[in-house]
């Protein structure tokens, strides 16, 4: 194990940085897009609700490979051309911000509508009333699953492999591929996502028992 | 329009269907077995035996912070290794199975800890045995409780087979895509037909979830 | 029912194995001359998605192509009329590992024959003299490499394949796009992105047979040999392939495959392509 390792150090280590990158950036533009569902969920406006209910269910039920695929084959055709790791990017934001919506909206629901009322009815718009009273207790509620959401996303960004992203799982491929040690390549690889991983998941935990 | 109807011939259609069918047959097997196996791996992480549920424990917070695909590789790749040689479809369950099982440990041992503590001690204290007042009293009002996150999890499984056609496995996405390396302007309708194909059976479990919840919650 | 028990029992053997992993050590390789002998059956690595190599058949659920029927005249040769041949598809990711545990006994799939390769596997003699060549629409000025060698004029290539650099130095002066796979650069091609794509001529040639309007031009001008590959250190098996594969190519029986397969494919050269 430690000779794979120390062979291929900065091929593990392009691909660990990737991961990260690709995690990072996913998970920043899903929070975003995530939010906007969730709240669009939540607005009076019966359409708009629809509209929301519908683009997050698309993406809650569909494999997020064949996603991230037609943003690598098909999207290349007909608009711009993506490299892998922006597709495999691209698929995995979309993806998860269906579930982020999920997510916040149970927080949202969970504050509740007397709180909104309350707010409304000394005088606040909803959208005030949404940045500056439910927003920010909906977010403290929902930090344990979105913690959840992320480790997810952590695992999922090994969909890159699948669209030459050069993610950690992608390398370790092409270790496994070209020394034909595959059990030690693949037990090198799990190593670092566990790195990235169990502390999050361990943390979560602890979150969740504090809050409780 | 022609390109798509030549694409969805019923020859075509009819194999995506196989395809579907593989999927489908995958997703099932591997439900059924993670299912039981993750019911009892949560009971015994639950329940604090000594050691047994540290080191159950231990494994379960390795696997499910592991990517899938990883294991699958692992599965596929790694174990022949070993001397265990199987087909795309052995090692697609057995990973599969690996993998939620371990999930649902995690929604099961949950699901039982959100019961609140009175009833067990109400239960023991009207005389029946603690295993006795696990299967008839705290179970059933935990799986109420967990049927949102393990009819989830179960949608995440049939969306993960799709992992498997990397090594070959003819699920949908692997048929798919053997159509349109016959004839490349079958790409789009193809990716479109396996995305409504995908989400109706994912929908449809997603909406007997629903319905699950609205019965017994 | 024989799936569950199956399953259980390796999922309890796989749990263990995920610990004790590292230290297990590799089961001997066994003859695959001798298995294969025994059981007078060839298990064999091809493609599902090249077309005249190993494209299914979406109608009968079929793998056929020229790589294909090479397989099943290459095991009668050697096993008789009565051995059995188990196609097992492959793709570029798996044909090696397959190879090596022990999953198929050798691949025929559109393998070219590299040093590199030849570092894992042992490979045959050239089954199919492969070669890059070029692809244009019929009315096209292109006739040969010769021609792309001017200012303007733009080829369409696939990423990572030795293509890219071999129009870099025939044809110096043109620009090279670079797509992620065949349909990709075929479809800039269509829609004239491009003067020419180019890639092996076996590839080209099952494009073009499936699009009409489309020719392979100029030969090739580099060689991409396409082999047969067993697992490193089965030598015996390797040396019963090379003569079945000798004893085809004498009786005419290789000859025909070719005329099967690529007789009929507008400018390919199909007596160019046989090794012999």
């Amino acid at each position: 194990m430690i000779h794979i390792l120390s062979e291929n150090w900065q091929t593990f280590l392009t691909g660990f940085e990737n991961t990260i990158l690709c995690s990072v950036i996913a998970l920043f533009f899903s929070l975003i897009i995530g939010s906007i569902f969730a709240i669009l969920q939540t607005v009076p406006s019966k359409l708009v609700r629809t509209i929301a209910n519908i683009y997050i269910e698309i993406f809650r039920n569909i494999p997020l490979l064949v996603i991230t695929m037609v943003f690598y084959v098909v999207v290349p055709q007909f608009f711009i051309k993506l490299s892998g790791f922006t597709a495999g990017t691209i698929g995995l934001t979309l993806y998860t911000s269906a579930f982020i919506a999920e997510t916040v909206r149970a927080g949202i629901k969970a504050v509740g509508v007397g709180q909104m009322e309350g707010a409304r009815a000394n005088g606040l718009t909803y959208w005030q009333t949404m940045r500056y009273i439910i927003l920010p207790q909906a977010f403290k509620l929902v930090i344990p699953p979105l913690g959840n959401q992320f480790i997810n996303l952590i695992k999922n960004s090994s969909v890159l492999a699948f669209v030459a992203g050069f993610d950690l799982m992608y390398q370790g491929d092409v270790i496994a591929s070209a020394s034909f040690e595959t059990i030690n390549t693949y037990l090198v690889v799990g190593v670092f996502y566990l790195i990235l991983t169990l502390p999050l998941s361990y943390y979560m935990r602890y979150l969740e028992k504090k809050l409780a | 329009m022609s390109t798509f109807e030549q694409a969805y011939s019923w020859i075509n259609l009819r194999f995506l269907l196989e395809g579907l069918w593989v999927t489908l047959e995958v997703s099932v097997i591997s439900i059924v077995l993670s299912f039981i196996i993750g019911l009892v791996l949560g009971v015994i992480r639950y329940v604090k035996i000594k050691y047994l549920s540290a080191a159950v424990g231990f494994l379960i917070d390795i696997i499910r912070n592991l990517p899938l695909l990883l294991i699958i590789f692992f599965t596929y790749f790694g174990l022949p290794e070993l001397g265990l040689r199987m087909t795309p479809m052995l090692a697609a369950v057995t990973a599969l199975v690996v993998f939620e099982s371990a999930m649902l440990a995690e929604i099961v041992r949950s699901g039982i800890q959100a019961v609140p503590v009175g009833q067990m001690e109400g239960a023991r204290s009207s005389g029946l045995t603690y295993v006795q007042a696990m299967w008839h009293i705290i179970m059933p009002q935990a799986l109420q409780k967990m049927i949102p996150p393990l009819v989830s999890q179960f949608i995440s499984l049939v969306k993960d087979t799709s992992l498997a056609t990397i090594i070959v496995l003819p699920e949908l996405l692997y048929h798919a895509q053997i159509i349109y390396s016959q004839n490349t302007t079958y790409m789009v309708p193809m990716y479109l037909m396996i995305a409504v194909m995908y989400f109706v059976v994912c929908y449809c479990l997603s909406l007997v979830a629903r319905r699950l919840e609205k019965r017994y919650g | 029912m024989k799936n569950l028990r199956k399953v259980t029992l390796l999922f309890s053997a796989l749990l263990m194995i995920f610990f004790l992993g590292a230290c297990g050590k590799k089961d001997k390789a066994a003859n695959i001359a001798q298995r294969t002998e025994q059981t007078k059956t060839v298990t064999w690595g091809v493609k599902a998605d090249t077309r005249l190599f190993g494209l299914m058949n979406i109608k009968t659920g079929q793998i056929e192509g020229f790589d294909v029927d090479m397989a099943k005249t290459l095991t009668k040769k050697m096993y008789g009329k009565d051995a059995k041949v188990k196609l097992v598809q492959t793709t570029a990711k798996t044909k090696i590992p397959l190879l090596k545990n022990q999953n198929i006994d050798a691949v025929i799939a559109a393998m070219t024959i590299t040093p590199e390769r030849r570092k894992i596997v042992e490979f045959s003699q050239p089954y199919f003299a492969a070669g890059q060549s070029l692809l244009v629409p019929e009315n096209s000025t292109v006739k040969n490499v010769h021609d792309l060698n001017k200012k303007g004029m733009v080829v369409l290539a696939v990423k990572g394949t030795t293509a890219v650099a071999n129009i870099h130095k025939f044809a110096p002066k043109a620009k090279v796009l670079e797509f992620d796979d065949y349909g990709q650069a075929f479809t800039a091609l269509k829609s004239g992105q491009g003067q020419a794509m180019s890639t092996d001529n076996g590839i080209l040639a099952g494009i073009a047979s499936e699009n009409p309007g489309y020719q392979v031009v100029g030969g090739n001008f580099t060689n991409e040999p396409y082999g047969i590959a067993v697992d490193k250190g089965q030598t015996q098996m390797m040396k019963r392939i090379d003569k079945a594969l000798d004893e085809l190519k004498a009786d005419g029986t290789y000859d025909k495959l070719i005329q099967k397969w690529f007789g009929n494919v507008k400018g390919f050269d199909a007596k160019g392509a046989g090794e012999r």
